[in-house]
């Protein structure tokens, strides 16, 4: 402990150990250390035991599907037919869900064991997890400090050896910047690649979801199993998916990567800096090509950002109305006192902000100055990085800013927490794939770095952070309380 | 872009939200610094650009018109907060 996916496959299918003992392994770590950690909202410990012996009668007659027997966790933003589904929310502390997401449905049918579902920032709108009804998670390197968002609980989980791997989803940055305060490995796909069917909406032209683990090599096994065609998102790409870990042992020798000059200026910590300095040499003596590159509208995607996804969250979440299903509250006078109460009581204060300023920005006489604006700013953004890619191969930056801040330090304050944001969100903006990867520690917190990939790249991605994983041990630390 | 109260108190009406009196002035507060960030988008002359949706610039994907779902009536009212004979029940809507 903890072990990756592929130690477990391998345990299982040479019979060192059953999915019922591993599952019952994991299932015990989260009972110890979840009430610190804070990490799982729902365990599905029956259900898990269930799946396991199905599992175990599967992988006694052969090695069964790509996860037979691996137990996993989901963020509790993706439906599970008949299992609590509450995105962090109030509003859905009593929603139990009719369906499963797509994402949940292929990751079974690849005969994983569902542990539970992990904490979340309230529908996803957050970077520290402490957004949550259900309280924020620790981060398991220094539990005063925050373990990233809004999938903290899935980082956070796997980081600790809670579950070998979760998934996530990706708005702004949801995958990779819990993943880089936590010091694991998790991938935002193209958009298109994963389906959304069943993963509650918040915004709807930047939501994606991913894996989150513990290596590069995890996550393409993971991702494998996630993504593909979906008839029932309609935004769902067609695009054939490639063979995750065929390729992961080439060589990364001629690979040009590109370093954004407006990602290494003042706003970044110079201690993450030098450790990302560091990792850049490494991706050199592998063979990589690195040279300077410019995304001049990187300033510009802050406020672009949180232009399109308040006004996408406020008309998503518009359909949570206490009528057919969530949160209602006591005694409504008219149907309008039942909504706005409802509403109300069931969001939390940052839920709250963003469809204000969402309705606001989507209100007669305002759309043009900040949506259609945002929608104009987008496509300057995604140019960039259009351009940038007749050059080079990869992108390479930091993930954030700085490494994880203590819980409450920035509570206060939603712009400053909004800036943590600063290299994450293009990519949603752009639609593009990019990934987070440990390279390092300072002051005794992970540090990530964030790889950018053209459009379904993502084996690319996968292939140079295996490759750099295979020269670096940041991804094999582990806290020393959990390890 | 700075709001006033009344400004937060109409926009949460649009919005079917209710904000409690003694929380207005800290939206006023926080509405008004996020709506400070967002006016850094008008450094820049976009009016040329053409506005970007879909973020692969693809359009959404039609399908026939059929049925594809079967009834599931009882199993989505058993998570309703209020239901009678099979209907939703809200508060009187017509006297």
């Amino acid at each position: 402990m903890p072990m990756t996916i592929s130690d477990i496959r391998r345990g299982l299918v040479n019979r060192q150990f059953s999915s019922v003992e591993i599952t019952r392994d994991y299932l015990d770590r989260i009972a110890s250390h979840n009430p610190v950690l804070n990490c799982f909202i729902s365990v599905t410990e029956d259900l898990a035991l269930q799946q396991a012996a199905t599992a175990d009668a599967v992988l006694a007659r052969g090695p069964g599907e790509l996860l037979t027997g691996v137990p996993l966790a989901h963020k509790d933003l993706f439906c599970t037919d008949g299992v609590k589904t509450s995105c962090g929310s109030r509003m859905l502390d009593n929603f139990i869900a009719p369906y499963d997401a797509t994402v949940v449905e292929r990751i079974r049918d690849a005969g994983a064991v569902m542990l539970g579902k992990t904490n979340m920032d309230e529908f996803a709108m957050g970077s520290s997890n402490e957004n949550s009804w259900y309280g924020c998670v620790a981060n398991p390197w220094n539990t005063a400090h925050v373990p990233g968002g809004s999938s903290g609980g899935s980082a956070a989980s796997v980081a600790a050896g809670l579950a070998p791997a979760a998934t996530g989803t990706d708005t702004g940055g949801s995958i990779r910047q819990p993943a880089a305060l936590c010091g694991v490995t998790g991938i935002k796909p193209t958009y298109g690649r994963v389906s959304r069917y069943g993963m509650i909406a918040f915004a709807s032209s930047l939501d994606q979801g991913g894996p989150i683990a513990r290596s590069a090599a995890d996550c393409a096994l993971l991702l494998q199993a996630m993504a593909g065609f979906d008839s029932r998102d309609s935004t769902s790409s067609e695009i054939a998916v490639d063979e995750y870990s065929a390729n992961l042992e080439q060589s990364i020798e001629g690979l040009r990567i590109g370093l954004p000059k407006e990602y290494f200026t003042e706003g970044l910590d110079s201690r993450l800096a030098s450790v990302i300095e560091t990792a850049i040499d490494e991706l050199r003596k592998l063979g990589a090509e690195i040279c300077e590159i410019s995304l001049p509208n990187t300033g510009l995607s802050i406020p672009t950002y949180y232009v399109v996804a308040m006004a996408e969250c406020s008309s998503n979440l518009s359909r949570f109305d206490g009528v057919r299903f969530g949160h209602r509250c006591a005694d409504p006078i008219d149907l309008e006192d039942l909504y706005k109460r409802s509403r109300g009581e069931g969001f939390g204060a940052e839920v709250k902000r963003r469809i204000l300023i969402g309705t606001y920005a989507l209100s007669a006489g305002y759309y043009d100055a900040y949506y259609l604006k945002a929608q104009q700013l987008r496509r300057m953004i995604k140019d960039d990085f259009q351009k940038a890619f007749d050059s080079v191969d990869l992108i390479l930056g930091p993930t954030t800013p700085e490494v994880a801040f203590k819980i409450g330090a920035k509570t206060d304050d939603p712009v400053s927490m909004y800036l943590q944001d600063i290299y994450t969100i293009s990519l949603n903006l752009a639609g593009l794939p990019g990934m987070s990867l440990p390279v390092g520690f300072v002051d005794g917190l992970p540090v990530g770095m964030q790889l950018i990939g053209n459009y379904f790249d993502e084996a690319r991605l996968l292939q140079t952070a295996h490759r750099y994983q295979q020269v670096s041990d940041w991804h094999l630390q582990i806290p020393e309380a959990f390890s | 872009m700075t709001l006033k109260s009344d400004d937060v108190r109409s926009i949460a009406h649009l919005a079917r939200l209710y904000i409690e009196e003694d929380k207005i002035d800290d939206y006023v507060e926080d509405l008004s610094s996020i709506l400070a960030l967002v006016d850094e988008m008008n450094q820049v002359d976009s009016h040329e650009v053409k506005p970007l949706s879909n973020p692969l610039d693809a359009s959404q994907r039609l399908r026939a018109d059929e049925v594809t779902e079967g009834n599931q009536r009882d199993k989505f009212q058993q998570i309703a907060p209020d239901v009678a004979a099979g209907l939703y029940r809200v508060p009187r809507v017509i006297e």
